[in-house]
């Protein structure tokens, strides 16, 4: 288990990562995710040793890690462009770590051999690693801190150096390794798909603090921020105010909207106080289109409508991804509804759109997206 | 000729001809020929010149030179690696005022630098000052073996320099991190990842420092006094004092043939990476 305790660095009077402390379960995938600049590759960097904290600790099992230099750390990274030594040949490059801590030469040969047999690069061996594709190259380093017998896995943006086909096959070797493995691995990324699809629980980061860490379901479906909200997918933002308050739910009145009544579950970081300025927030694909002619959805009880015109619309071929406008509402509503055989929809179309409040989530007003 | 645009080479290649192979080609000639009685050249061909150079007393000469030149080098390469790291690892900013500091030898007038070392190792100079207040009275560093090392070692520094630090720009930094990360010591990261890839500009550096070093006369002229004779003072001497035009040409064709000793090291090593 590694747990970060109110880490903080600052560079040059800049704040770069703000108090943050974080638990990572042992054979945990854990993802650091946020735009370039929000302290996840320095909180990456401190996890390897090539940075000291300003303050707060690092322990793994228990033990402080941020005191032992990096060459003495049980942990090995995969840098962002592989950092490959290019005098070397694959193999060499694979053995570069045991061949330092003087492994007699048998088994250096067959833990190498063994790794690369892992990541299917077996045949590889003699190969110049500035003459191997992209992927290899990935391959070579991943071996190559995997032979070291980490007992965590540190990983740069591994895959933003590829392109989209070869990025997606990886994200799924990538994925199945770790789970046959059950290492644990510190996976930092700014794109949002990797981190959902990979990671068993994901930190949302933004100027140097953890905005909400939790499960990629939760993250997506109960975000804690508005930051978190517009980070991860699109989210539609309605403001409004805390009307009531029970045991179970809170009732928000939204203007145009009306009052709808949330599941406190939809709403844990949200003021409970009446009165106090929140936002209601619905995905896309959770906003339905109220069809009178099929009757259906059906307009249920508890549901809530609205009507939007359509301003935009864009094919996706599975779906369409609409934007419709209501002059009581600030900004474009989005919505993404399945491309069935039906009409297609078109630009000034009015519609009325449904959806099921227990689905919405419900944040505080304040503003950070 | 197949590939376009080798004839814009031409220009170049005529002026190498005409003022580097032809007054080479004559030196070779006159290597082989006869120093008259007045100094002139009698057209005759002998290999008296190539004997000579065998004699006991010009091979101390030219083990000293080696020895200086290898010993500035060695210097050179000690300081300046260094040097070259803390440069090329400079932020952005102090770069470029680095790299103009390191140039100013380039910039200043070769005689005023030679005579202000002398006066700094001189008898009267700081040094002799500071070495008196530690009781060593009256020590001059000057016209000595080691004021000449100084003064070679201060000039031909930027030539060891700058092919580093060419190098080290190109390296990749996170190379060194990636060592680390898996297990390398600072000494190890050196030896194992720096060293072998920005060999080719270490040689360079050592090559540009070694060359110019063995052929030196200015210098041990300058800070050496009378005492310090060195290649490149025997063949100014041949030429100009001792008027034995053939001798001295001699002498010159094995100072080539060292550098270029010199170059074909350098090459098999390059080869070797």
């Amino acid at each position: 288990m590694l747990e970060l305790r109110n880490l903080t660095k600052t560079y040059a009077g800049k704040p770069a990562v703000r108090g943050v402390s974080l638990t990572i379960g042992a054979g945990e995938f854990f993802s650091l995710l946020g735009p370039s600049g929000c302290g996840k590759t320095t909180l990456l960097r401190m996890l390897a040793g090539f940075e000291t904290p300003d303050a707060g600790e690092i322990l793994l099992d228990g033990e402080r890690l941020d005191t032992v230099p990096p060459h003495r750390r049980a942990c090995n990274m995969i840098f962002q462009r592989y950092a490959l030594f290019p005098h070397l040949d694959v193999a060499q490059n694979v053995g570069f770590g045991l061949a330092l801590r003087k492994t007699p030469r048998a088994e250096l040969k067959t833990r190498v051999e063994e790794t690369m047999a892992l990541v299917e690069l077996s045949g590889f061996e003699g190969r110049k690693v500035t003459s191997l594709s992209g992927g290899e190259q990935q391959r070579v380093a991943i071996a190559r801190a995997l032979v070291m017998r980490p007992r965590f896995l540190l990983l740069d943006e591994p895959l933003s150096a590829l392109d989209l086909k070869l990025r997606q096959k990886m994200q799924v070797e990538l994925g199945r390794l770790q789970r046959r493995l059950g290492l644990t691995f510190v996976f930092v990324t700014h794109a949002q798909d990797e981190a959902l699809s990979l990671s068993d629980r994901v930190a949302v980061m933004s100027r140097g603090l953890v905005e909400q860490a939790g499960t990629p379901r939760e993250i997506y479906q109960r975000p804690a921020s508005a930051f978190v909200a517009g980070f991860i997918g699109t989210s539609n933002a309605f403001a409004g105010r805390v009307a009531a308050v029970d045991g179970e739910a809170l009732t928000v009145a939204c203007g145009l909207i009306g009052e709808v009544r949330v599941p406190l579950a939809q709403a844990p970081t949200a003021p409970k106080a009446r009165g106090a300025a929140v936002r209601l927030l619905l995905r896309p694909e959770q906003l339905r289109v109220h069809d009178d002619a099929h009757g259906a959805p059906a307009l249920r009880g508890g549901s809530a409508a609205f009507v939007v015109r359509l301003t935009d619309v864009l094919y996706r071929g599975a779906t369409y991804e609409l934007l419709g406008e209501n002059p009581d509402l600030p900004g474009l509503v989005n919505l993404t509804v399945t491309a069935g055989g039906g009409a297609a929809p078109a630009a000034g179309d009015c519609l009325t759109l449904v959806y099921d409040p227990a689905e919405a989530t419900v944040i505080g007003a304040e503003d950070r997206a | 000729m197949k590939a376009h645009g080798h004839w814009l080479a031409l220009p170049l290649f005529a002026w190498m001809l005409t003022f580097l192979a032809v007054p080479l080609g004559l030196v070779a000639v006159y290597s082989f020929l006869h120093r008259g009685p007045y100094g002139n050249v009698v057209w005759e061909l002998t290999g008296a010149n190539y004997a000579r150079l065998l004699d006991p007393l010009y091979l101390t000469i030219y083990a000293l030179s080696l020895r200086m030149a290898l010993a500035v080098t060695a210097a050179s390469l000690a300081i300046g690696l260094p040097l070259a790291l803390a440069v090329a690892r400079a932020p952005a900013k102090w770069r470029t005022p680095a790299m103009l500091l390191l140039m100013v030898p380039f910039l200043s007038n070769f005689v005023v630098r030679a005579y202000a070392i002398k006066i700094l190792l001189g008898s009267d100079g700081p040094l002799a000052a500071l070495l008196g207040a530690f009781g060593a009275d009256g020590v001059s560093l000057t016209d000595s073996p080691l004021a000449v090392w100084f003064g070679m070692l201060t000039n031909y520094l930027p030539f060891m320099v700058l092919p580093i630090v060419v190098a080290l720009e190109r390296f990749d930094f996170t190379l060194i991190e990636a060592a680390y990360d898996l297990g390398a010591t600072d000494g190890q990261a050196m030896r194992r990842v720096l060293l072998p890839l920005v060999r080719a500009g270490i040689l360079s550096g050592c090559l540009l420092t070694f060359v110019p070093a063995l052929g030196e006369f200015m210098i041990p002229d300058l800070l050496g006094g009378a005492r310090t004779m060195l290649l490149g003072n025997l063949i100014t001497e041949q030429f100009l004092k001792a008027r034995d035009w053939p001798f001295g040409a001699a002498l010159v064709m094995l100072l080539v043939a060292l550098m270029g000793a010199g170059f074909w090291w350098q090459q098999r090593w390059e080869a070797d990476g």
